[in-house]
């Protein structure tokens, strides 16, 4: 842009605006986030190194990672065909359908909650046909999987969708006019375009469900070592006063949600080039 | 090739059909089936009950606290996404690639991981907290606690619709208001706000979603007080282990019907090309 040749804007507001940002980010985000590290610290390395690798956090780590991917590879198979469909494909309903496809982000994780531990209850919509094949979903580890699935189900749609939305139909004429079949069609043109933006999609709903609390609180049941989440054990450590352990935990919580969200966004890097370079 | 392009738009394939029924079954299950859940059972003993339970005097609270809390967050929060993407898409400046992390951090921080924080910063055994107390302003298992940690939850969802409309939009149309001698006021009321209008819409309608469903941050600096500090979102909690299940659908459709409008208004302004991508 020809402002950036500019050494300084005329345009007013920058104290005011710098202001008001640096004050309520201060206010609002970083001092809390600097009083919990602050009670991290406070515990010392021996203590944070017990607390954060007791059986008890370790079995919680495993079901929240091993749950949190089977949700997102869940996600990454339904958010795929959601937004093929919705994209590529004119049939009655389908602006309904896009529409629906933010109600997990629009419905409270609590109301969530509340109605799948109803549908998978043993009488349950849900659970009357699936308890009787013996698959019990409420106060197991599958419960948890649909619960997370369940509230980061947009993620890769919205992620997918405008990139599907963007891509020109003359490479796939072109491809096609080559002599390509569908499927070529798809794993050699469609598929490296989106490839980027679905990872990235996948990624968010992974992270989205590491952090998971609401909907997870219903269906968990929370029974230790089976299925009691991080989240659910760092609830269970401020219920019982316990406070360095839900500090300790929760800072490891903390830099693996974050971590996950800069892998995501190195994969947002690496999508623009894509597309900044095709152009 | 065109009469292939053709065929494919008039007739579907069979492929193309099930990928349509698979899809629509999946939105079925997954979506429409839950929806439909909450308003059967909440009206299952019939509208008697249900307006009963709506009515209870702590369900009624538990709503109105909820709409109060909306109310004080989600205008804070649309001041605070208007500051922060002037700033950041009007000027360039030292440490602005830093400013925008630590005002995205919100996003990636669990609910319960917010929570925490604002019990270590207000809580008895907090940075702050102690103080307070002292002084007399507790702030933890107060309503003001819901009122912080929700505006830490939804702090970036207004910048964040924000910025890159603003950062598409240029400076060309407010350096043109000001070399026509406008003051900033009337340069911010009559060209900014109006250009920003429907993406500032968008904004606070999520906003607002957000703040109204918040559970797990709210969970842990709200004592759940029946009564005073008790969200909806915490009576549905409350209502479901006391194992009143109706009680709870009839709160959670409150909800719900929440979450339906704000879709329908989403769907909306992105159809009319306003906020979104």
């Amino acid at each position: 842009m020809a402002h950036a040749a500019k050494p300084r804007s005329v345009l007013p507001g920058f104290g005011l605006s710098l202001g008001i940002t640096l004050t309520y980010a201060t206010i609002i985000i970083v001092l809390p986030l600097a009083a919990m590290f602050l009670k991290t610290a406070s515990l010392g390395f021996d203590e944070f190194v017990r607390i954060t690798t007791s059986s008890r956090a370790l079995s919680a780590y495993w079901i929240t990672i091993s749950s949190a991917a089977l949700a997102a590879l869940i996600d990454a198979v339904l958010g795929l065909l959601l937004a093929w469909v919705i994209v590529r494909y004119r049939f009655a309903g389908r602006r309904v359908l896009d529409a629906l496809i933010d109600l997990p982000f629009a419905l409270p994780t609590a109301v969530a909650g509340l109605t799948l531990v109803t549908l998978f209850a043993p009488n349950g919509w849900y659970g009357g046909v699936l308890e009787p094949l013996g698959l019990k979903v409420n106060y197991t580890q599958i419960g948890i999987v649909l619960a997370m699935a369940f509230t980061s189900l947009p993620f890769v749609v919205r992620a997918v969708q405008p990139v599907l939305e963007s891509l020109e139909a003359e490479f796939e004429e072109a491809a096609r006019s080559l002599g390509a079949s569908d499927f070529q069609v798809f794993s050699r043109v469609i598929w490296p375009a989106i490839l980027p933006a679905f990872l990235t999609g996948t990624v968010l709903s992974f992270a989205r469900s590491l952090g998971e609390f609401g909907a997870v609180v219903f269906i968990a049941g929370n029974i230790p070592g089976l299925t009691e989440i991080v989240s659910l054990l760092i609830y269970i450590r401020l219920d019982e006063y316990n406070y360095p352990a839900a500090a300790a935990l929760a800072t490891v919580l903390l830099v693996a949600c974050f971590a996950t969200l800069l892998a995501a966004n190195a994969l947002q890097a690496w999508h623009l080039r894509y597309v900044e370079g095709s152009r | 090739m065109s009469s292939m392009t053709m065929a494919r738009s008039k007739t579907r394939s069979t492929g193309e059909r099930a990928l349509i029924a698979l899809a629509l079954a999946t939105a079925g299950l997954v979506l429409v089936v839950p929806l439909a859940l909450i308003f059967t059972f909440a009206l299952r003993q019939g509208v008697d009950v249900y307006l009963a339970n709506i009515l209870e005097p702590n369900t009624r609270h538990a709503a109105w606290l909820t709409m109060l809390t909306a109310l004080v967050v989600v205008p804070i929060n649309i001041g605070f996404g208007i500051a922060v993407a002037w700033l950041v898409t009007r000027f360039r400046f030292w440490g602005r690639n830093v400013l925008l992390t630590v005002i995205e951090l919100p996003f990636s921080i669990s609910p319960i991981v917010a929570g925490v924080t604002y019990l270590f910063l207000y809580g008895g055994q907090g940075l702050l907290g102690p103080t307070l107390q002292a002084a007399g302003m507790p702030v933890m298992f107060t309503v003001f606690a819901i009122f912080l940690v929700s505006l830490f939850v939804t702090a970036p969802y207004v910048a964040r619709e924000l910025i890159p409309l603003m950062q598409q939009q240029g400076r060309a149309d407010e350096e043109a208001a000001l070399s026509l001698g406008a003051t900033g006021r009337q340069m911010f009321t009559y060209v900014t706000l109006p250009n920003i209008r429907w993406a500032l819409l968008y904004g606070a309608i999520l906003c607002n979603a957000r703040v109204m469903g918040e559970f797990g941050a709210v969970s842990v600096v709200s004592g759940a007080i029946r009564g005073q500090t008790n969200t909806l979102p915490l009576q549905i909690s409350l209502l479901f282990n006391d194992f009143n299940v109706t009680g709870a659908f009839a709160a959670a459709t409150l909800l719900a019907f929440l979450a339906v409008v704000t879709i329908v208004l989403k769907s909306l302004l992105e159809w009319r090309g306003g906020g979104g991508h």
